[in-house]
């Protein structure tokens, strides 16, 4: 994207809302009051915020609450959700046992 | 938006956080400029959280032992965030007799400077850490090493120097550097030119190009670095573990996920696509190596994958401090993959060097100039 982005622009204030314990992550317990937080912190894009409080680094790695995240800082900073952009998906897809991943090697062979 | 400032930093990573946060601190006025979207988007985020004296090249350990010592206990409480600091020690682990000697002659140099390390036996390195497997004949002990969360320590840096003033600016990669009147002076990007008396090139890999508009070369090349991350497991131990090759570390997380690099010996010959990426050989090959120290985690699920570049230098360690020949100008890049635990001493050592020109720690080891051509 690489859009300057000035991160002392004025969103204004934070206002606590009557939703803000509303659990919004829920692998990873963190509510709407947090992601609304972090904002005023500074957190401006849903990778920073990712790294930040743990939103969708969880089991289901972010497929549950992505969207949700996404409209909340959107709102929070005064913009389009359209224009965040959502943060990397990882390998792998599902979570997978390490003795099974570890076998890549062992399967290669076998399709000789 | 503001564009002009006493100091301009080219970078923001942990350094460029980290050394903003304390200028800050001492009332000065600071923009930084992050080239990515992301504030620590690069080796800040993609380390495997080391804060560690013990396997580090003595030209650069007194100034993480000044870390560890001064700024890493009460980081969490200044930063307002929880970095995660753990200091339960690091095993540097040998499985060979090959390995013993690398790791002997690593404690001697530390030892020469003042760290406390020593080597143990295998069975010692079992009543450290149980979990590991016999395989492991020898280790490296540095009980005043550690670990730390990279993601929240370096963010913390940003959010408060933020909330002290300094200007952060992101999409802002930098092209070139201007000197006027002999004296450094004006930081050009595709959108703007900024101004400062003083700039701060701290932009890993990057800095190379940047610093190259200003006739100065620091010879450094990208090296692959890529770690997995487990589901969160019960709490099995506390120190950070390594090896002597440095082919294979981690730690478990306070949220009980692991965290574990390693390589796949082919990183040099990646396919570079622009972006970091995994090679689909390296997870599997860390699992293999993981199964082997530690039999148990065998059942633990992978959640995530991560790489990153690493900004390496022939001799393994940074440059950092003032250029000669340009006033005004410090650099501090080439960390080499170890950049995270010795960030907030160079952070803080910076910034008085930029304002009072000295420093407590001597950098004259780690100064850009020192590349020479073997005959």
């Amino acid at each position: 994207m690489n859009s300057v982005n000035d991160r002392s622009r004025d969103i204004g204030p934070f206002v606590p809302g009557p939703d803000d314990d509303m659990l919004i992550c829920r692998c990873e317990e963190i509510t709407k009051g947090e992601i609304r937080r972090a904002v005023h912190d500074g957190m401006w894009t849903l990778t920073e915020i990712r790294r930040y409080l743990r939103t969708g680094m969880g089991l289901c790695q972010g497929q549950t609450c992505s969207k949700l995240v996404k409209g909340i800082v959107a709102r929070e900073l005064g913009v389009s959700p359209a224009e965040l952009e959502p943060a990397t998906s990882r390998v792998p897809m599902r979570p997978i046992e390490m003795k099974v991943f570890a076998n890549e090697a062992a399967e290669e062979k076998e399709g000789e | 938006m503001k564009t002009s400032a006493e100091v301009v930093i080219v970078g923001g990573g942990i350094i460029g956080c980290a050394t903003a946060y304390y200028l800050a601190k001492m009332g000065v006025d600071v923009i930084v400029l992050e080239g990515s979207d992301h504030i620590g988007n690069g080796g800040s985020s993609r380390n495997g959280g080391g804060v560690r004296q013990s396997g580090r090249d003595v030209r650069e350990l007194p100034l993480v032992m000044y870390g560890i010592k001064n700024l890493w206990p009460t980081l969490s409480e200044e930063l307002e965030v929880d970095c995660e600091y753990h200091q339960d020690g690091n095993l540097r682990l040998g499985k060979t007799e090959k390995h013993r000697e690398i790791l002997t002659k690593l404690a001697d140099n530390a030892r020469g400077v003042g760290l406390d390390v020593r080597m143990i036996d295998g069975d010692e390195v079992r009543s450290i850490n149980p979990y590991l497997s016999d395989e492991v004949i020898c280790a490296s002990w540095c009980p005043t090493d550690g670990h730390a969360n990279p993601l929240t320590t370096t963010l913390g840096y940003y959010k408060m120097a933020r909330r002290l003033g300094v200007t952060f600016i992101s999409g802002e990669p930098v092209t070139e550097l201007r000197v006027i009147r002999g004296k450094i002076r004006q930081v050009i990007t595709p959108n703007n030119v900024y101004e400062g008396e003083s700039v701060l090139v701290a932009a890993g890999l990057d800095s190379r190009e940047i610093l190259t508009s200003v006739g100065i070369d620091i010879p450094m090349t990208n090296s692959l670095l890529e770690c997995l991350v487990t589901e969160a497991q019960p709490h099995m131990f506390d120190q950070m573990l390594g090896t002597a090759e440095a082919d294979f570390y981690g730690h478990q997380t306070k949220h009980g996920s692991f965290v574990f690099g390693g390589s796949s010996g082919l990183e040099r010959y990646n396919k570079d696509n622009g972006t970091p990426i995994n090679s689909s050989k390296t997870a599997p090959c860390i699992c293999r190596g993981i199964m082997k120290y530690f039999p148990d985690l065998a059942d633990a699920k992978i959640v995530r994958t991560w790489a990153g570049w690493m900004d390496a230098s022939s001799d393994g360690v940074p440059s950092l401090g003032t250029v000669d020949e340009i006033p005004g100008l410090y650099v501090a890049c080439a960390f080499n993959g170890h950049g995270f635990g010795i960030a907030p001493a160079v952070g803080e050592q910076l910034a008085k060097l930029i304002v009072t020109g000295k420093t407590d720690i001597d950098l004259s080891e780690l100064h850009y100039d020192r590349y020479k051509a073997k005959i």
